[in-house]
């Protein structure tokens, strides 16, 4: 199981790294494994705005598709614009594939979010 | 080699058609037509001659299974045989060759049809009166949930906006709940593949429009609870869909009506023995109880006093129109053939023999292939292959292997409650030795499985194209032929 | 046993020993009593072959059909020529009993047909992408506009009347149910009035819908249609003939957006309505919003060419309630009939189909206004269908052209009742100058006042 220190996790198998007030967000690598070979990526707009827990993109993989949900509040700042083009990117290095960077309204949030050993201990019951 | 398409075997100045000269006084169509509409480069089109023509479509042809070049065992689909008389009476010009808009007193027959096939599918369901219009499937729920919307509306309950479906429901429940307007609410399976009676009570409230059942399931097992499951639904001011695509179960056994559902599609395509047509076209009538009857999509075929039939427009409570004229007739008259042709006891010997059939099936392949639910199976069952793929080979691995037999394979992965599902549905046009043959197949491949488990792993061996890159298909999508 | 299930009754017999039962009604013990219906169903005596044969000759008798009639009426059905190849493949019951190419290695038949008919689509229309096809012209407009809400967020659809009263109604049907509004607006000389519609786009305007012919057989500017919509952030649907493509600008040059229609016209009989075909295709950035079944060009392990459903992660068997659409069809034998129909045809073929149409939809207009119990009613340039006013009501007049093996053109007044008396007349490049001819003169006589039975 691949999980990097230093990030968090939600319970949907996002994954967020904060620098300042600003929040990477992508998918972890347990989510892409169970995807497959991801396809196509759909991503919002700059100056969107979610609520924690609002669908923010769709990863799609030949048989299946998923939501991909924001761990935190905030305002869409930067959008991956390469992951458009090469959606594998996400299968071949998920820790660096951030979808979208966000302006957090609340840091504080981040710590409803898992922090790496809690985020193996759920997935190793997950996979049960 | 790659097989060519239709336009690289085109060559300027070669022609298939044939067309008489203009017989009309010649004018400038520029005369006749601003030139600011018209286009200035011919339309790419392929220019071949006749002969190109057919051994190019007629090689395409060879590259397809079908139920009659094999067996085609795709459960949930019901691959029956397609009698060739009923496609023959479909292509009479006094069917084909009808317009859709002629006086009433100029297709009589037609009307007719459609007026008896609606008698008759209402007897065979249990409803009141069916709508022929829509044309699939997924277009016969559409309507059917439309109705059911339009009827609560009607009371003046426009908090109704849930549909409850099971987790094992074909996707089109879903979908079709979500395109006309619902949200949709999953309760889950119990040990015996049906639904759990708890689950839905824990969900039954002031909101639930409807729920959306499969009867037998795609699990190929009948809802035992079916009338606690009606009365409860109807308890909560509720109304009971009807899914029929696993109607060939039950032709002459058992009625949607009589089990509680207000709502049927049927899909002719499937137990009414309509071919598919390479996806289409079909035909999904929607079928209603008494106090659903005003919602009906119009126009809807009456018949009065002397016998004329006509087509009835003044039907304000319907859910107005899902489709253009009268829905897919051509279909309609292979169907109303083969109901013709069978008669009542014939219906049910339909059922009976598919039933026997599916059990006779999973009775031999349970000892090969793991089996998720033991009971007797209606008209199709489920098995997986997980024991399989403990060995390192997958369903899909399965499913490829099986086309070098010569059969088409299963469904697989469906339902989506049980994993490496391959969901097997006979049908009864198929006779015991060719169901033998596909036994011995699957048997074969099993043992393959253990002992030499690439033979498996690489097939197809035989056919036109080895395993395709889907991956690669939707990555970089070419959807149609560039220069 | 009936013809149709081969396992004889002793078969029966041995499969249930093998299983352990003795009836075959022990195999229904799961069906609850108080639901199995314990007795025969009520349905006609069944028939056996030439017995049904017999009863549905009658039953065919009993409709006029085109073959031996003239048949002048249009509006949304076409008796355009079916050239006689078409059947001999769509006959081939490799194609006509297999099921959707869910197992692509055995259904690379199909399949090529699809992308071939994706591509003369795309071709005809201007536009990138196509779909499989959807179930008639009707519902892939209905669907079109569900997709122009999903690109745009916006829920209001811009109809002119001029568009076919029932592809309107379909629209309207998904409308009320998926929380889009229909706004309807003028038109003005049988074309759509773009003043109309400039007073009704707002920031809340999905798309405006342009049918092209429309249902009066006028043809549209689609482009100024283009411009109007494309300035205020919405999409251009245009509904078109896809026989007029053969000579009129194609949509997507003309700025469409999406572009649908109904495909019966190549090569599929008018079948009392149907099966037919309807055609969506758009431009490429709207791909991932199509609904439909898509057929994609990919390779096998070897590197051949080969082709496969692609794009599935957007249909219902995967997303379920977030399904771009619940279709998971396709009139997957009509667009194999639309596509022969176009290979026959091919650029040619198709622009000398169209010029035929309308040199003699002139024709039979101009001869129709010169017998003088006719009259104009619209001067917008047409294609093959056109509007010309009777003195007296047009379903007796078509009743009486009965008599003389004429079908006689749509009665418009049903749906425009300021259109008294006004005959939708099609005419295809299957109708002579003589059955022009003989229509404008047995129509004239017919429509004097008093005029006795012409023989």
């Amino acid at each position: 199981m691949n999980i990097i220190e230093g990030l968090k996790y939600s319970k949907d198998h996002e994954w967020v790294r904060a620098e300042g007030n600003k929040a990477y967000i992508g998918i972890t690598n347990y989510a892409q494994l169970e995807l497959g070979d991801i396809v196509y990526i759909e991503l919002p707009s700059p100056g969107d705005k979610f609520e924690a827990g609002d669908v923010l993109g769709v990863v799609e993989s030949v048989k299946t598709a998923a939501d991909v949900y924001s761990p935190v509040s905030g305002t869409v700042v930067e959008v991956n614009e390469e992951l458009a083009e090469s959606p594998e990117k996400v299968n071949e290095v998920p820790y660096e594939s951030w979808f979208v960077i966000l302006e957090m309204d609340d840091p504080s949030e981040l710590e409803n979010l898992m922090d790496e050993e809690e985020y193996g201990r759920y997935c190793i019951e997950e996979g049960k | 080699m790659d097989r060519k398409l239709i336009f690289e075997i085109s060559k300027e100045g070669r022609k298939a058609y044939s067309l008489p000269a203009c017989d009309v006084p010649e004018t400038d169509i520029e005369t006749l037509i601003p030139p600011e509409y018209l286009r200035k480069s011919e339309p790419d089109l392929p220019e071949v001659s006749e002969i190109d023509l057919v051994r190019h479509f007629i090689g395409l042809s060879k590259l397809n299974h079908s139920v009659d070049t094999g067996f085609y065992p795709l459960g949930s689909c019901t691959m029956k045989y397609n009698p060739k008389i009923n496609e023959s009476l479909a292509n009479l010009s006094g069917f084909a060759k009808v317009h859709p808009y002629q006086d009433e007193s100029a297709v009589q027959g037609c009307l007719g049809i459609l007026y008896n096939m609606d008698m008759m599918l209402a007897e065979i369901t249990g409803m009141e009166r069916v709508s022929l219009q829509p044309a699939a499937g997924a277009h016969g729920e559409l309507a059917g949930l439309m109705i059911i919307k339009a009827y609560h509306e009607s009371r003046g309950e426009y908090n109704r906006n849930k549909i409850i479906v099971p987790d094992s429901s074909h996707g089109t429940n879903p979908a079709s709940a979500s395109v006309a307007g619902f949200e949709v609410v999953e309760v889950k399976s119990n040990g015996h593949g049906c639904v759990d009676v708890d689950s839905l009570r824990s969900v039954l409230n002031d909101n639930v429009a409807g729920l959306m059942l499969t009867n037998p399931n795609t699990l190929g097992l009948f809802e035992e609870s079916i009338v606690e499951i009606a009365d409860l639904v109807h308890e909560a001011g509720g109304l009971l869909y009807y899914d029929g695509a696993n109607a060939n179960a039950i032709l002459g056994i058992s009625r949607p009506g009589d089990m509680g559902f207000d709502v049927v599609h049927l899909n002719l395509h499937k137990s009414f023995s309509t071919p598919h047509g390479g996806g289409g076209p079909g035909s999904g009538p929607v079928g209603v109880k008494k106090e659903l009857v005003p919602f009906l999509p119009t126009p809807v075929v009456e018949k009065n006093e002397d016998g004329y039939y006509y087509l009835d427009y003044d039907r304000p409570k319907s859910i107005g129109r899902v489709r253009s004229f009268y829905g897919n007739f051509g279909v309609v008259v292979k169907a109303y053939a083969y109901i013709m042709s069978l008669g009542a006891d014939g219906l049910r010997k339909v059922s009976e023999a598919a039933v026997l059939n599916a059990n006779y099936m999973m009775h031999k392949l349970k000892k090969y292939y793991h089996l998720p639910f033991e009971q007797p199976c209606m008209h199709e069952f489920v098995i997986s292959g997980q024991k399989q793929k403990e060995k390192g080979v997958s369903t899909l691995d399965i499913a490829k292997r099986l086309m070098d037999f010569g059969y088409h394979p299963p469904t697989i992965y469906f339902p989506l409650i049980v994993k490496e599902a391959m969901m097997i549905e006979p049908t009864e046009t198929e006779s015991k030795e060719t169901l033998d043959g596909f036994i011995e197949a699957m048997v074969q491949i099993a043992r393959e499985v253990e002992e030499e488990p690439e033979t498996v792993l690489n097939a197809p061996h035989g056919a036109a194209v080895s395993r395709l890159d889907e991956t690669r298909a939707a990555r970089n999508p070419i959807l149609r032929w560039k220069d | 046993m009936s013809n149709y299930i081969p396992t004889t009754e002793e078969q029966q017999a041995q499969m249930l020993k093998e299983i352990g039962l003795k009836r075959i009604d022990e195999l229904f013990e799961s069906i609850p009593e108080k639901v199995r219906l314990n007795r025969k169903l009520n349905l006609p005596e069944k028939m056996s072959e030439p017995e049904l044969a017999e009863h549905m000759y009658e039953l065919a008798a009993s409709n006029k059909n085109l073959d031996e009639y003239d048949c002048f009426l249009g509006a949304g059905a076409y008796d355009h020529y079916i050239p006689a190849v078409i059947e001999h493949i769509t006959g081939r019951s490799e194609f006509y009993t297999a099921y959707t190419p869910y197992q692509p290695e055995i259904s690379q038949g199909t399949l090529q047909a699809i992308f071939e008919y994706q591509t003369m689509i795309c071709g005809l229309t201007g536009m990138d992408v196509s779909n499989a096809s959807m179930y008639d012209g009707a519902t892939a407009l209905a669907e079109a506009a569900a997709m122009s809400c999903k690109v745009t967020g916006r829920k209001e659809i811009l109809v002119p009347c001029a568009v076919h009263p029932e592809y309107k109604e379909v629209l309207k049907t998904y409308a009320r149910f998926n929380g889009s509004v229909v706004v309807e607006t003028e038109y003005k000389n049988g074309v759509t009035d773009i003043d109309a519609l400039k007073s009704k786009i707002s920031a809340n305007t999905a798309a405006i819908i342009i049918q092209n012919p429309n249902f009066f057989g006028s043809i549209e500017n689609l482009e100024s249609f283009a411009e109007l919509a494309h300035g205020n952030g919405a999409l251009l649907i245009a509904y078109v003939d896809p026989v007029s493509l053969g000579i009129l600008k194609a949509p997507g040059e003309a700025g469409a957006d999406i572009v649908v229609g109904e495909g019966q016209s190549l090569g599929n009989p008018v079948s009392f309505g149907g099966p037919y075909l309807g055609f969506l295709a758009a431009k490429e950035k709207f791909m991932r919003k199509m609904p439909g079944r898509i057929v994609g060009q990919t390779v096998d392990k070897t590197g051949k060419r080969g082709f496969v459903l692609t794009m599935q992660a957007r249909e219902q068997h995967i997303r379920r309630e977030k399904a771009t659409s619940n279709i998971c069809s396709n009139q997957a034998l009509n667009a194999l009939a639309a596509t022969v129909y176009l290979t026959v045809m091919g650029k040619k073929g198709l622009k000398e189909v169209a010029q035929l149409c309308v040199k003699k939809a002139h024709y039979a207009y101009k001869k129709l206004i010169e017998t003088g119990k006719f009259k104009t009613v619209f001067t917008a340039p047409f294609f093959k269908e056109f509007l010309v006013k009777s003195e007296i009501p047009i379903q007796d007049l078509n009743k009486k052209l009965l008599d003389y093996k004429i079908i006689g053109g749509y009665p418009i007044e049903k749906n425009y009742p300021e259109l008294k008396n006004c005959w939708l007349l099609a005419v295809t490049e299957k109708r002579s100058r003589k059955d022009i001819d003989r229509l404008a003169s047995i129509a004239a006589e017919l429509s004097s006042v008093g005029s006795g039975r012409l023989k």
